[in-house]
């Protein structure tokens, strides 16, 4: 067994109105950050967790995602394992 | 008299609301907590709104996974009555008992605030009493109120008429096709995003709610007459 640090990404869908993520693009802007185009807004969740190995990591991780983390609904995610 | 299980989850704060509008309609209302894992011979479940879980990680989505949301899920898979007010319409979403999911409002703001509905579907146990197409006003607390579904599904409520109150005039939140609440497909589980047990007596300012909860004793009423009926023919054969 081995120690991994796991880091999870979630986004809301790309097709869904991202009312944060407007803001914050309106707010840049505003302080005179004209180059910035889209801004989406999401989370980022870092786990510590023992596995066998990066893989058997990397599938719990993505299960812990399709039933609590993220919601199939309405957000996206990725994960990215590494040796802690 | 329905047996109506009000769930309390660590959080919810419509719980004694729900529970006094239940009883004014004449209802055996109690309250189950989250960690029970039986609704202790319910008719009928609500799940209150409030802020479960403080509304940590989303809306509804450690709530969904408490103890007593078995009792809940197999309470709805035996077509069951079950009805989620606000932060109890999230829940259900979560626990994919409906479609969709709620996301936060379009204009970020939370809005503690009276809107006008329209009712448009009466085959639910909660909307029986209602006329087709009546307009309500009922209050609306909600940070994380903008109904999404896919374009699909969408159809699907729509063609079903599964679409159960519709926002009139501005949409409050953005939510998908002015969608303010939906049932599933069996119509025994209901979601709605505005408060009725908010608006029960006229010193709460109106009483466009109380029917909400009418329409679970009058469900009651209907089949005691069926059930009547059917032992007088019974008896008749004789």
């Amino acid at each position: 067994m081995a120690a991994f640090r796991v880091e999870v990404r979630v986004m809301p869908r790309a097709s869904l109105l991202d009312p944060q993520g407007q803001a914050v693009e309106h707010a840049l802007h505003a302080l005179g950050f004209a180059e910035v185009g889209t801004v989406r807004v999401g989370k980022h969740l870092v786990l510590q967790l023992i596995a066998a190995s990066r893989d058997e990591a990397t599938a719990r991780a993505r299960s812990m995602c399709d039933r609590l983390l993220a919601n199939p609904v309405t957000e996206d995610f990725e994960v990215a394992v590494e040796s802690a | 008299m329905e047996r109506v299980a009000v769930v309390v989850f660590p959080g919810s704060n419509c719980d004694a609301d729900t529970l006094a509008a239940a009883r004014e309609a004449g209802t055996d209302a109690y309250f189950v907590w989250h960690r029970d894992t039986d609704l202790q011979r319910a008719d009928i479940a609500i799940l209150p709104g409030g802020f479960s879980y403080g509304d940590y990680l989303r809306s509804g989505a450690i709530a969904r996974f408490s103890p007593i949301m078995r009792a809940v899920a197999a309470h709805a898979q035996a077509g069951g009555p079950v009805l989620g007010i606000c932060n109890g319409f999230q829940i259900l979403c979560e626990a994919g008992l409906l479609p969709g999911g709620l996301m936060r409002n379009a204009r970020l703001k939370f809005l503690s605030r009276p809107v006008r509905v329209r009712v448009e579907a009466t085959d639910t146990p909660f909307t029986r009493l209602y006329g087709p197409g009546e307009e309500l006003t009922v209050p609306i607390a909600h940070g994380d109120g903008r109904y999404v579904v896919d374009p699909r599904a969408a159809a699907e409520l729509e063609a079903g008429g599964r679409v159960v109150w519709r926002y009139l005039g501005d949409n409050p939140n953005g939510s998908t096709n002015d969608i303010a609440g939906v049932c599933n497909a069996g119509r025994n589980v209901v979601g709605i995003m505005p408060h009725p047990e908010r608006r029960t007596t006229p010193v709460l300012g109106g009483q466009d709610g109380a029917r909400v909860f009418h329409s679970m004793e009058a469900r009651h009423a209907t089949q005691h007459a069926g059930a009547v009926r059917a032992l007088g023919s019974q008896h008749s054969r004789v």
